[in-house]
């Protein structure tokens, strides 16, 4: 996506290739890229807080174990409100894609950082991961009967197929839906602000490109947290139809 | 994957080093992507499930634990201040109607006693008055007698002066009658 435009030039999307980490060469599986380090320093970050932050086990907290404390009870009640007692045992899954949405957004915001949650290959495992284990879960506790969830009864008999197709299209939506809302949030807000830095090379609009790099700076940290707040919720509700498949 | 353009290493990136489309859609990097992925997922899914989640989950456990005790702790100890302070009132109550008792039998018998004394003072006043009554009616009658004396004198003296000459016993008489009249 270079664009040369009378002297200023755009990379906007050079921020999201993945290269590899120790001299170059081709990427293959296991290769240690950019990618591997950011998604290292989250799940380190990750366990600065939560393993170490808490390793004290206060019953008067300090400051790291106080913030851990409060993701901790802020996802459990997310859980408990949405799915009901008997989503709490997949609490440790719904925790772990929160925290570590939370941390690789946040960590992507970062200058000259890599943002691993911008690419729809992460965000699509994250997506069709919550969906398969969710379906593999309504099938599992309720067998034949999760399929009501697609059957909507109190409907008008002669409503029903229809509803019934309109409900299975937007079940199999909901994982493309769910990742490509974080990739394209992230890759959006990252790539906007690329755009707003590039201006700032023409002396004109500099302080303009700057002040809307510190605005769009601002929005993205909002969208960081709403993002991961958002994908978890709705983790949540997924898993709430495939406990309570009944309309 | 070798391109023509030297210094590329992949399809997805131009031989300036910048990004041919977007390097989401890379799917050469899918696989590699995927597997730190996973395995960032595992680590941190187990990091969290074996230590941290337990060990927040005993902590705050263990918190409110320890607030519940401690609210029960703080119900006991006002109950007790409650009953502390009832005791105490108990106390200064009985403490001022004993005080009320004492100060009621000081003065009944402060005035049994003034009583007493007033009794025997009024009894020795009315001797002391009676005494007196009795002395003034002697200094009286003794007065009397001493005037009756004094006017019969005088009379006689008078009547001889004058050049009569009365017998003591009409002088007698005669101041007699005077002094009843």
């Amino acid at each position: 996506m270079a664009e040369e435009k009378g002297g200023l030039v755009f990379h906007p999307m050079d921020q999201f290739i993945i290269k590899p980490l120790f001299g170059d060469g081709p990427i293959g599986m296991f290769t240690v890229t950019n990618m591997t380090l950011w998604l290292a320093l989250a799940a380190i970050c990750v366990i600065g807080l939560l393993v170490i932050g808490t390793s004290r086990r206060a019953v008067i907290p300090g400051r790291a174990q106080s913030i851990a404390e409060m993701m901790y009870g802020f996802v459990y009640k997310m859980v408990e409100d949405v799915t009901g007692k008997d989503g709490i045992k997949y609490f440790p899954y719904i925790f772990t894609l929160f925290i570590f949405i939370l941390f690789s957004n946040f960590l992507a915001l970062i200058p000259m950082s890599f943002s691993p949650t911008s690419h729809i290959a992460v965000t699509a495992i994250l997506g069709f991961g919550v969906f398969f284990t969710v379906t593999a879960i309504g099938f599992i506790k309720n067998g034949a009967g999760f399929l009501g969830l697609f059957w909507v009864s109190s409907a008008p008999l002669a409503l029903r197929p229809v509803l019934a197709l309109i409900e299975v299209i937007s079940y199999f939506v909901r994982p493309v839906s769910h990742s490509i809302r974080l990739a394209g949030n992230v890759m959006a807000g990252h790539t906007v602000l690329k755009v707003f830095a590039g201006f700032a090379a023409l002396t004109a609009v500099a302080p303009l490109s700057i002040l809307g790099v510190v605005a769009i700076y601002g929005l993205e940290v909002l969208v960081s947290a709403i993002q991961a707040y958002v994908f978890t919720i709705l983790t949540c509700v997924y898993l709430k139809d495939a406990l309570h498949p009944s309309h | 994957m070798a391109t023509e353009t030297t210094g590329a290493v992949s399809s997805c990136v131009g031989s300036d080093g910048s990004a041919i489309g977007m390097p989401q859609l890379c799917f050469e990097w899918f696989p590699n992507q995927i597997f730190w992925l996973v395995l960032t997922l595992v680590v941190i899914f187990l990091v969290l499930s074996r230590i941290a989640l337990p060990r927040i989950a005993a902590v705050l456990a263990e918190r409110s634990g320890t607030i519940t005790n401690d609210i029960a702790a703080a119900e006991m100890l006002k109950n007790k201040a409650g009953e502390a302070e009832e005791a105490y009132n108990k106390a200064l109550s009985d403490a001022r109607a004993e005080a009320q008792n004492i100060v009621a039998s000081a003065k009944a018998d402060i005035q049994a006693d003034l009583d007493v004394a007033i009794a025997k003072a009024d009894a020795e006043i009315a001797a002391k008055a009676a005494e007196s009554e009795k002395a003034i009616a002697e200094i009286r009658a003794g007065a009397l007698a001493s005037v009756e004396e004094v006017a019969k004198d005088t009379a006689a003296e008078i009547v001889s002066a004058l050049g009569g000459k009365a017998s003591t016993k009409d002088v007698s008489a005669a101041v007699a009658a005077r002094m009843k009249g």
